[in-house]
């Protein structure tokens, strides 16, 4: 499926029969100097088809899935073909409030918070688009990306406001981009004190590592037992509030912090050890310059070392923000989704209509995350990403 | 320029460093307390544990290793075989897909790759045929080699060079990373399948299969940033030593790419070890790990805190001792060594 030209733009290989390979054997030698020219599709292959094998069946099979009806019939079960059908339920029909929520009045406040949002995701792609020449597909790329990320600024404003309920792709959203947010900040924090001379850091830096350690299952019980208003660590606190025998897992957003909070533990390690290797590998002699130069350290970290590990930086989001799309684990087991539905994630939500049978709508939330995810990763790669990488 | 160890640019000063202090002792303290929550749970019985918080062992509680003998001798080969499943296919898993990506990544990083789109679409259209053909009762191989022969097709349409706009390497990566964004609970039943109809359904060969294929694309976009930093030149200066393509990439990319290297084995190491929905479905009695065994301990009669304790502490030792061990390869310096020495 690739053209296997690997237009050779760097390392000159040049003549490069090697005079000591002169010594090999003349089979030997163009069996070598082949597999040398063939080094692209060599290397590249094996990945390819790995990832191939075991994606294009299943993506296939579970989009044939979101469009059928599963049906239990004498012996066994079959799916019928029923079109567009599942994602019309999702979208305007018995699933609607469950999966897009209900929407509230705005109000003074809503209404200001939401021109601020926009406003600001008004001047991202303004400034995305002024980067590069404009040409009318560029053009019409950024018209989408802005019609979409307002509906969903309008949505995620609209079902959180007083009144309103959010569903299960806006509670999503807020463990995505609220999470991913902090966990970024923290980890960056810590791995840039991390990275001085200071006595006893690697003590920090392995303690650092530990949640990332546990296996989720583990980390989500272990939550659980945290927040157990009864027999957990904090139960007097929760009493002496006057919180006794009341879960404050009861509220919709103390339940929801929970879940985050939980997320944040267990992944901040992930930020951490990626930035910190991407500090530790930066090249020192921009930074000494800047010293002699009489740069403050506010403005080396700002001008120098920021833009050194925006590369790495910027990769590491991408990944925890489609990592974080599929947060499972955590509302599952500590709140198990509740109250209500007030948890829920999109891929729980899967799960809870695939555990009632109800497989094709379980495929079509499944495909609408996939849509949700693969959209914000284009976005993502394309307003930002591709700036801070040189390679792009 | 000799190589001597240099005072550090980033030398905080007194009060700096006591506010450095501070903040990471805040955060270790945020860290190790469920840690400690659950290292003294490991020692509680059951009726200390439902009475109500307890927190220091001896002067609160009577730690007991009920939990313990349970688990480790009561159990005994039904803890010892899923800790060895889980030990073999982290490890066999890992160092495939670092091995694997390593590659990919190279490639992706100094090669310019050019795809057709018609190509993508031949090949496309023939997976979907040979899905097709399964569905409505065609026997697997059948499929399989049209799958084959679909790609054979499509490699053919790329060397003709026909049809429709390229596809470049950010596509290639971007294509991987995109490997990863369908939940894992719509991907896991046409998998359960597949393995189902190769008659590797609970074995330790599926799970790595699958964890290999699962944690490549991660690989590759942690390793494309570490790569994109290792300077040229040294490389052209080896081409012109005469050095192929592999000896390169084997005796100056890998070594001076080691701090990335290292820092994604930890990663794709750990979420090998830890997965458990994929472990869920294509594991049941043999090749079952202990994600699952920590998740049964949530028995009818509610969590068996204690027992759940025990086996994530079991599972936390030997991943503790990794990252300790290969916390010293994440050192600065690897690479200004390499150049200037």
């Amino acid at each position: 499926m690739r053209e296997t030209r690997p237009v050779e733009t760097t390392p000159a290989r040049g003549d490069a029969v090697a005079p000591s390979a002169h010594r090999i054997p003349l089979t030997c030698d163009r069996l070598v100097t082949w597999a040398d020219r063939q080094a692209g599709t060599v290397l590249v292959l094996p990945a390819v088809l790995v990832i191939l094998a075991l994606s294009i069946f299943p993506l296939l099979f579970s989009l044939y899935l979101s469009l059928a009806r599963f049906q239990p019939v004498a012996g066994g079960f079959r799916f019928q073909f029923v079109g567009l059908l599942n994602y019309r339920k999702l979208f305007v029909g018995s699933e609607q409030e469950h999966f897009l929520g209900r929407l509230g009045s705005l109000g003074l406040f809503g209404w200001v918070v939401l021109v601020a949002l926009a406003a600001l995701f008004a001047v991202l792609l303004w400034r995305s688009l002024r980067a590069e020449p404009v040409t009318p597909l560029r053009l019409l790329g950024h018209g989408i990306v802005a019609v979409a990320g307002l509906a969903a600024l309008w949505l995620a404003v609209g079902t959180i406001a007083s009144g309103g309920r959010p569903g299960t792709l806006v509670v999503t959203w807020v463990y995505v981009f609220g999470g991913v947010a902090l966990q970024f900040l923290i980890g960056l924090l810590l791995a840039v004190l991390c990275a001085q001379q200071l006595p006893g850091r690697r003590f920090f830096r392995v303690v650092f590592l530990l949640p990332m350690m546990i296996t989720p299952v583990g980390v989500a019980y272990t939550f659980r037992m945290l927040t157990d208003t009864g027999k957990g660590p904090f139960a007097p606190v929760a009493n002496w509030l006057g919180y006794a025998n009341v879960s404050w897992v009861n509220d919709p957003w103390g339940a929801r912090i929970a879940v985050m909070i939980g997320d944040l533990w267990q992944w901040t390690p992930f930020m951490f050890i990626v930035l910190l290797a991407a500090l530790e590998s930066q090249s020192p002699e921009p930074v000494e310059a800047a010293i002699v130069d009489g740069a403050s350290r506010w403005q080396i970290f700002w001008h120098i070392t920021l833009p050194q590990i925006a590369p790495v930086a910027s990769t590491v989001v991408l990944i925890r923000l489609i990592e974080a799309f599929k947060i499972f684990d955590m509302p599952n087991v500590l709140t198990g989704g509740g109250p209500g539905t007030a948890t829920e994630s999109l891929t729980l939500h899967a799960y809870v209509l695939w555990r009632s049978l109800d497989y094709g709508t379980s495929a079509a939330v499944a495909y609408s995350l996939l849509f949700v995810v693969t959209f914000v990763g284009i976005a993502y790669v394309r307003l930002l990403h591709r700036r801070v990488t040189t390679l792009g | 320029m000799a190589l001597h160890w240099r005072t550090s640019p980033t030398r905080p000063g007194p009060l700096a460093m006591l506010a450095s202090y501070a903040i990471l002792t805040v955060w270790a303290l945020v860290v190790l307390f469920p840690l400690y929550w659950l290292a003294i749970t490991a020692f509680k019985l059951p009726i200390h544990v439902n009475e109500g918080p307890t927190y220091v062992p001896f002067l609160d509680f009577q730690p007991s290793l009920h939990a313990w003998r349970y688990i480790l001798v009561d159990l005994g080969n039904d803890t010892l075989r899923p800790y060895l499943n889980t030990v073999i296919v982290g490890i066999t898993s890992s160092v495939l897909t670092l091995l694997l990506g390593a590659a990919a990544t190279y490639g992706l990083s100094r090669f310019t790759y050019r795809i057709r789109l018609a190509s993508v679409l031949v090949f496309l259209a023939g997976a979907v045929l040979a899905a097709a053909g399964m569905e409505f009762g065609l026997p697997w191989q059948l499929a399989v080699a049209g799958g084959l022969g679909a790609f054979a097709l499509a490699w053919a349409t790329a060397l003709r060079r026909v049809g429709g706009p390229r596809l470049g390497n950010a596509d290639i990566a971007f294509w991987m990373i995109s490997q990863r964004m369908l939940p894992p609970v719509a991907i896991v039943i046409p998998i359960y399948i597949l393995f189902q109809r190769l008659t590797l359904l609970d074995t330790r060969t599926a799970l790595v299969i699958a964890y290999v294929a699962a944690n490549l694309p991660i690989a590759v976009w942690l390793l494309r940033d570490y790569f994109q930093t290792i300077p040229i030149e040294l490389e052209e200066s080896a081409a012109i030593d005469g050095a192929n393509r592999y000896q390169i990439l084997w005796r100056i990319v890998l070594p001076l790419a080691l701090p990335g290297l290292v820092a994604t084995f930890l990663f794709i190491f750990v979420l090998a070890w830890n997965e458990y929905l994929l472990a869920l479905f294509l594991s049941s009695a043999k090749a079952q790990t202990m994600p699952l065994l920590v998740a049964a301990q949530n028995a009818t009669r509610g969590p068996q805190w204690w027992y759940m304790s025990v086996l994530i502490l079991l599972m936390i030792g030997p991943v503790i001792a990794l990252a300790i061990v290969l916390e010293r390869y994440i050192a600065r310096g690897l690479l200004l060594g390499a150049v200037r020495g």
